[in-house]
């Protein structure tokens, strides 16, 4: 063998020198980072329990609670309805279901059963696995966001914003947000000692941040101000205020406690969360039962 | 040292897992050769699972060492490397997880995706005799399917070393023997296997060789006939039927000369002579009753 058969040997791709070449190399890890995104999403989808209780329940919370206050002005003269706070509340409140609720209760259910066991003894790269959860709760967000914004549109005098400014606050808000949420739901499902105890936990959870954070209750200022203030220490409260700043007229800003939609306040308590999110995680992530 | 690396793919040295209030392995010592099946038999708590924990990387142990395809198992599924050790090995754990709603070629072809040189999904649902399920949801498969789709995703990626954690509990018989054709299938490929079962007839039929645990220690191992022939110390039953009609039975180490001297006695032909030798069952029994027994 010539000297350049045996370079064409060692570097031809079809393996057929195995015995001297290097093992095959491992997918790349986008591309199992993305595999993992299209299947999170199948299995969110499929399923009737989440696709109805993640992804209905708040567009008919919304259909209910608005039309039952709905045609009020929030305040005398405002010029904006219950119906519109309604409305951007409880698209912050399905985007903390889809991230916080959901990511709680499944990894609690996923750690449990054995799924994140076996997934950690695949050569899947575990960062795969949290890229995939965040393509899932990502898309499944918007989903729900494009679900209440038409039945806030179609019945409740919500205006889509017409201005790119405003679609940019929209987006930086989202992205936090949902961040801040699907970090806490991570960190939230290593509490729990069994699968079964996930859900009440999670749910109670957000379900008391919502009374308390203007998504069940509107305008924020008719929460007594020691609730109030204990909720602003969470994500929720900034997360609602940061949406109603997105689809409300800039007069609603006067019926928000501060007077003002405070966007430098929001960006900053997200992030911190997510910070903080983040280094618990790292340190209490489990990928086996106790 | 070299020559051990290449042929052997488990080596095990004085493997011990303690917890707070009991020591589920008590000093093990196993060797598993490339390509063969070697069967890891005792009765439930036997520290079976533990054993096979540890070395798929699942499990810490206490004392001891390791070393699985030449790396040590507490180690080798981490950092840089890991990937590609863990792309070598596939687990059939008995809580394997769940994705209800995905199909069974969905999830087979995920997994394969996550491999350098996967095997092709469809052969491996084929093989496992999944192909009329392909298209169904998980979620709608009965206990001995799942249970086949488990060993599907577990050798999707065309592992070396295979371990197989009580693969048939809850077969029927049939279920039982499609999945042993399966193993062998799987062995003819060159796969290295660790299997382990209460099933005594299961690490017969199976293994090239069988490691007996009870209470964390090893208390035998071999290939089947080994263990047959190590219990020749053991007796043989001879029965027939006495003078008066009684049926007689006298174990004994020389069944020959027994035989010979009743012969003599009966002038020919004993009436209704037996031999039996100890079956590998007696002799398992026998080695976890004499362990049960020191309770």
């Amino acid at each position: 063998m010539t000297p350049q058969a045996q370079t064409a040997a060692r570097t031809s791709p079809d393996g057929a020198s195995a015995s001297t070449a290097a093992p095959p190399p491992l997918p790349n890890a986008w591309r199992a980072a993305a595999a993992r995104g299209a299947i999170e999403l199948r299995m969110f989808f499929r399923d009737q329990q989440t696709v109805g209780f993640i992804v209905a329940l708040p567009a008919i919370l919304l259909a209910l609670l608005a039309s039952i206050f709905g045609g009020h002005d929030a305040a005398t003269g405002s010029g904006v309805t219950i119906g519109q706070l309604y409305t951007a509340g409880l698209i912050a409140g399905g985007i903390a279901g889809t991230s916080f609720t959901y990511l709680g209760i499944t990894i609690a259910q996923e750690r449990a059963n054995g799924t994140l066991k076996w997934l950690a003894a695949t050569p899947m790269p575990r960062t795969a696995y949290f890229a995939g959860k965040v393509v899932q709760v990502i898309v499944s967000a918007l989903v729900e966001t494009a679900l209440l914004l038409a039945v806030g549109v179609a019945f409740y005098h919500v205006h889509l914003p017409s201005q790119a400014s405003q679609w940019l606050t929209f987006a930086w808000v989202f992205l936090l947000g949902t961040a801040a949420c699907a970090v806490a739901g991570i960190a939230m499902s290593s509490l729990p000692k069994t699968a079964s105890a996930a859900g009440p936990l999670v749910s109670l959870t957000l379900t008391v941040l919502s009374f308390i954070s203007g998504v069940y209750v509107v305008p924020l200022t008719t929460i007594p101000a020691p609730l109030r203030d204990f909720g602003s220490l969470f994500p929720l409260t900034w997360l609602a205020q940061g949406m109603r700043s997105v689809f409300l007229p800039s007069s609603a800003a006067h019926l928000e406690p501060a007077g003002s939609w405070q966007h430098g306040v929001t960006a900053l308590v997200l992030l911190a969360w997510i910070a903080g999110g983040l280094a618990v995680c790292t340190r209490t992530f489990r990928w086996q039962p106790r | 040292m070299l020559q051990n690396m290449n042929s052997k793919a488990v080596v095990v040295r004085g493997l011990e897992k303690s917890y707070q209030d009991h020591q589920a392995v008590d000093g093990i010592d196993l060797d598993i050769e490339s390509g063969e099946i070697l069967a890891l038999l005792g009765p439930n708590g036997a520290g079976k699972t533990t054993t096979v924990e540890i070395l798929a990387g699942q499990k810490m142990r206490t004392h001891g060492s390791a070393e699985v395809l030449g790396a040590d198992p507490a180690h080798a599924g981490r950092g840089k490397h890991g990937r590609a050790w863990r792309a070598r090995i596939g687990i059939v754990s008995q809580a394997a997880g769940a994705a209800p709603e995905l199909t069974v070629e969905e999830l087979v072809s995920h997994v394969a995706s996550c491999y350098p040189c996967p095997r092709d999904p469809r052969e491996v649902i084929a093989l496992t005799g999944l192909t009329e399920k392909k298209d169904k949801r998980i979620r709608t498969l009965s206990g001995g399917q799942a249970r086949r789709l488990d060993v599907a995703r577990a050798v999707v990626g065309r592992p070396e070393l295979i371990f197989l954690d009580e693969p048939t509990t809850g077969f029927d018989p049939e279920a039982r023997r499609q999945f042993w054709a399966l193993i062998r299938q799987l062995s003819a490929d060159g796969t290295t296997i660790l299997l382990t079962t209460h099933y005594l007839d299961e690490a017969a039929a199976l293994a090239t060789r069988i490691a007996i645990i009870d209470r964390g220690r090893l208390v035998a191992q071999g290939t089947p006939g080994e263990l047959r022939n190590n219990s020749g110390a053991r007796n043989a039953a001879v029965s027939w039927e006495g003078a008066d009609g009684q049926r007689q039975t006298k174990e004994t180490s020389t069944p020959t000369r027994l035989i010979t001297d009743l012969a003599a006695e009966f002038h020919g032909e004993i009436p209704g002579l037996t031999v039996t030798s100890p079956t590998l069952e007696d002799i398992y029994l026998e080695l976890i009753a004499a362990e049960g027994g020191a309770q």
